[in-house]
């Protein structure tokens, strides 16, 4: 086991967590870690290799990963420190208000890191089959969006043949074309709503310009297949988005991406015994983004579900400064009682 | 043609319990499974109960085994390492009128030999069990109940015959069975011939424990033709968050409106909810349906009204093995060597009770063979099996033991049930080791958290296809009784892909690709 010590813990190298990260250094934190489960930084924009990233923060349309390429080399050159491979599995509260972050990867091995605050970058994950109750069978074929586009982007290989969207959220209609652009043939969007959750522009460019059809009030009532699927039935909903009996057709199909939406990924928080917001699944934030338990601000995607990244980078930023003067404050507090301070420490074994 | 002293067709948790039994003597054995993997029928969808014993009739097979299965559970679980609480169970009911019902189900399990029971008030119940609806009459506990991991179980029980001597045979699935000739004075000449994906076997003693198909296998033997309908019962499990709701196994008094559904924390910690009857033609059909998981809900909503359906993390399926019979008194377990088949044992219609039955129904069934067929015993049986060990559950000190021994057991794989690759890595290298994502989430768990693999299942994928050096595009989700080829994960490259020959299953992108807006 290796023990640190620091003024700031980041969780999760995404977006969020780099901006927290070099608003902290530029507030004049000295000690920062970003930790991060993934083999590198950059959180989900590395999948996303569309552009339509930055138009705010760099006034230029980037992919995801120039957009986060960019982040990431401005952490390189303030020297911030990052352990990548690292997963946090759990925070706690010490006595003296301090958290004791613990992460494992496997050069460090076990790690257990005090820090004066944290801040929660860890972004979001997408709700998959189960939680949408879809009935049918259980085969090979059913993908979350994002896995899909994990499988594409980072590892060339394509999940399916003949695809099936339900939900037409960005994710979704940006894996629309992606699927078709790598030679798929993608059979429809079925949107459980009367309107789509994407934008505009993706819905004429990822659809419209493949002539994909978006059937809104649309769902997915069933999945057929035994070990890979075989077809799924559409069904119309009403108004409370209740099937419409009478109104199913089959589409034959070997793949069905789900895109139903995102969940702010909140285990550490939850753990931590923060107080939660049942509306954005996010931790309840003060309007410094700290949230109930103190010293601990939250940011990006794990707070609430953003559409667009500058507005993750901005508001990153401004929760990294509020972490800074939480640090600072309390540096100033223990300065007075540096000397017990310190004797406490060593005898608890820290540093 | 291979010669063996029994062959078992089935490894699901009946014939696992068998097997290993059976190898406690000199004896070759061979375990024949359809499926790419052990665990892969009624074994892997169920409550994963274990029943203290008060539904069955008195003298029945079923009673006799849940009782004994059940006192077995506990020691079996330590010598094989598998999860396994004893957190007791509450039949809830809520007229008082029932209260003749509970009574009676009391004096039967009196009369199958179950200890403990007692009937509770509705204010007791409330003691245990704060989240249990407000309108019940009362409750029959049963201290002696329990839950087990159903797959831990069947695969502990495998492993184990593996390691004393039993061969298995997967993707092997029995299509012809010839019984001995007979020659003079009917004396039997030779075994049964058994063909199995195109090989033949012989033994002289064949076990029947084929679960939903067991008539199939029965009638290929028998004039005496015996019928099963698979019963299908449909389940919700819910996130972890509501695992707590309840402590003890809550089933509903049967009535009126039906068997009843249970609402059950998990060895896990989940909560299961469950399950749906309903008769169907297909002896494969274990999808869910709309009606059946809108059921499932309601009616455990019964029980405990602040169930919570937007919890759900999955929904799954499982077949009863349901022997149709003449007698109305309802079907028990068929456990003989079948009258005109000597050698041919049958252990069919192995419906609920069965998991919980199956230590006892691995020992019967050995008695049975053994005093028809003696072997020796063996000097060298290993009676005890070690788990892969989970770091979800390890303390923080065995938790550094096992990443300084081995440091792969620090890299998380499963974030939501904290699955490392160490623990993946040993399910595929051990005895009747995970070939399939299905088979490596049935032995460490990942993949079965909230999110239901989105997350891990690529690098799982990555994981099983190093390890067993093939490419990731043959790796397959499970394996079904037509063998592994069509289940699977990836069917094919991109455009842009390019393969990086040394680097098996590893491929990489092109390196200019990211860089490029190729759209
Ligand atoms: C398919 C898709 C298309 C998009 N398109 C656009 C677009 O066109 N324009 C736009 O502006 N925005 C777009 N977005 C939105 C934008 O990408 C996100 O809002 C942004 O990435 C969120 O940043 P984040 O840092 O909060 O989360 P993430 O990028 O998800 O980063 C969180 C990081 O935390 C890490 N982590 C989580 N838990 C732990 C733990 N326990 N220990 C260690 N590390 C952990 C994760 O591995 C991850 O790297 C898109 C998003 C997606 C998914
Ligand atoms: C909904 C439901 C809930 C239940 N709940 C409980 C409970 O809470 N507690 C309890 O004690 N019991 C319970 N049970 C019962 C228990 O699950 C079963 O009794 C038990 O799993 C049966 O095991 P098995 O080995 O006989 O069958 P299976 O697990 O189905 O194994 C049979 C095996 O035979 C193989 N096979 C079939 N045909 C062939 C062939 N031709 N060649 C080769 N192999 C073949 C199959 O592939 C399969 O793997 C429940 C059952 C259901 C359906």
């Amino acid at each position: 086991m290796s023990r640190r010590r620091e003024d700031i813990v980041i969780i999760g190298g995404g977006p969020a967590g780099l901006a927290a990260a070099l608003a902290a250094r530029e507030a004049g934190i000295r000690k920062v870690l970003i930790l991060e489960r993934d083999k590198e930084l950059g959180g989900i924009l590395n999948q996303c290799i569309h552009n339509g990233f930055g138009l705010h923060t760099f006034k230029e349309e980037l992919t995801g990963p120039e957009y986060a390429e960019k982040y990431i080399q401005m952490v390189l050159e303030q020297q911030i420190p990052y352990m990548t491979n690292a997963m946090v599995t759990g925070i706690e509260v010490l006595e003296n208000n301090d958290k004791c972050v613990t992460a494992m990867n496997k050069e460090d091995r076990l790690v257990e890191i005090t820090a004066k605050a944290v801040i929660l970058a860890m972004g979001c994950r997408e709700r998959p089959r189960g939680a949408l109750n879809i009935p049918g069978t259980r085969p090979a074929g059913i993908y979350s969006a994002g896995t899909a586009q994990y499988y594409v982007n980072m590892e060339g290989r394509m999940p399916g043949k003949e695809v099936v969207i339900l939900g037409s959220g960005d994710i979704g209609l940006i894996m629309a074309r992606r699927m078709v652009l790598e030679g798929a043939k993608v059979h429809c969007v079925a949107e459980l709503r009367p309107y789509s959750g994407g934008l505009k522009r993706n819905i004429v460019q990822c659809l419209e310009d493949f002539d994909i059809p978006l059937y809104l009030s649309t769902t997915v009532s069933e999945i057929h297949g035994k070990e890979r699927v075989e077809a799924v039935t559409l069904t119309r909903v009403d108004e409370h988005g209740v099937p419409i009996s009478g109104s199913e057709w089959r589409v034959p199909c070997d793949t069905l991406l789900l895109s139903c939406g995102l969940i702010p990924e909140n285990e550490l928080t939850i753990g931590l015994g923060a107080q939660m917001d049942a509306k954005t699944g996010g931790p309840v934030v003060s309007e410094h983004l700290e949230c109930s338990v103190p010293g601990v601000f939250a940011c990006g995607n794990v707070l609430h579900v953003h559409e667009l990244v500058d507005h993750v980078s901005a508001e990153a930023e401004k929760a990294g400064r509020f972490a800074s003067e939480y640090v600072l404050a309390s540096e100033s507090k223990t300065c007075k009682s540096e000397v017990a301070d310190a004797s406490e420490r060593r005898e608890e074994g820290w540093e | 043609m291979k010669q063996y002293d029994v062959i078992v067709i089935g490894a699901g948790v009946i014939g696992c319990a068998i097997a290993r039994e059976l190898s406690r003597r000199e004896r070759r054995i061979a375990v024949l499974e359809r499926a790419s993997d052990i665990c892969e029928g009624t074994s892997k969808a169920n409550s994963g109960i274990v029943h203290a014993g008060h539904d069955a009739m008195p003298g029945t097979m079923k009673a006799r085994m849940n009782v004994l299965g059940n006192a077995r559970m506990e020691t079996l679980s330590k010598e094989l390492d598998f999860p396994f609480r004893r957190n007791g169970s509450l039949v809830i009911m809520f007229e008082q009128e029932d209260i003749l019902k509970l009574e009676e189900l009391k004096a039967r399990g009196e009369a199958n030999g179950v200890q403990g029971l007692e009937l509770l008030t509705p204010r007791q119940v409330w003691e245990r069990e704060p989240n249990i609806s407000r309108e019940i009459a009362g409750a029959l506990y049963a201290p002696t109940g329990g839950i087990v991991c159903t797959f831990g179980l069947t695969i502990a029980l495998a492993e184990n015959a593996v390691v004393n001597g039993v061969d298995f045979f997967l993707n092997h699935e029995v299509t012809e069975i010839i019984p001995p000739a007979k020659g003079a004075g009917s004396i039997a000449i030779g075994g049964y011939r058994v063909t199995a994906a195109g090989t033949q076997f012989e033994a002289p003693v064949v076990i029947n424990a084929a679960g939903v198909c067991a008539d199939l296998i029965h009638n290929m033997v028998s004039e005496r033709k015996i019928k099963i309908v698979p019963r299908r019962g449909e389940y919700r499990l819910m996130d972890k968050n509501s695992g707590s709701m309840v402590d003890s196994t809550i089933f509903q008094l049967p009535s009126r409106l039906g068997k009843g559904i249970l609402v059950t924390p998990t060895v896990h910690g989940n909560l299961l909810v469950g399950p749906t009857a309903e008769d169907i033609p297909d002896k494969e059909d274990v999808a869910t349906t709309a009606e059946g998981v809108r059921k499932v809900m309601e009616m455990g909503a019964k029980s405990v009204p602040n169930l919570d359906g937007r919890q759900t993390i999955t929904s799954f399926a499982g077949l009863r093995a349901h022997l149709v019979t003449e007698e109305s008194k309802g079907s028990d377990f068929l456990i003989e060597e079948v009258a005109d088949a000597k050698g041919f044992f049958d252990v069919a219609g192995i419906e609920s009770p069965g998991l919980t039955a199956a230590p006892a129904i691995g020992e019967y069934v050995a008695e049975l063979v053994n005093r028809a067929y003696p072997a020796p015993e063996k000097a060298d049986f290993v009676s005890v099996r070690k788990g892969i060990p989970s770091m979800a559950n390890a303390t923080d000190e065995q938790r550094r033991i096992l990443i300084s021994k081995n440091p792969s057991y620090a890299n998380v794989i499963c974030r939501c049930e904290l699955v490392t690759e160490g623990e993946i890595v040993e399910a595929i290298h051990r005895p009747l080791g995970a070939t399939t994502l299905d088979g490596v989430k049935r032995r460490t768990r990942a993949g079965m958290g909230r999110c239901q693999s989105g997350f891990c299942s690529p690098k799982v994928v990555d994981i099983l296809a190093r390890e067993l050096d093939v490419d990731k595009s043959v790796i397959t989700k499970n394996g079904t009784y037509k063998g592994n080829q069509n289940s699977n994960i990836l069917t094919g490259y991109t455009k842009g892909w390019q393969p990086k020959g040394e680097d098996n299953g590893k491929d990489v992108l092109k390196s200019s690709e990211k860089e490029v807006d190729y759209e």
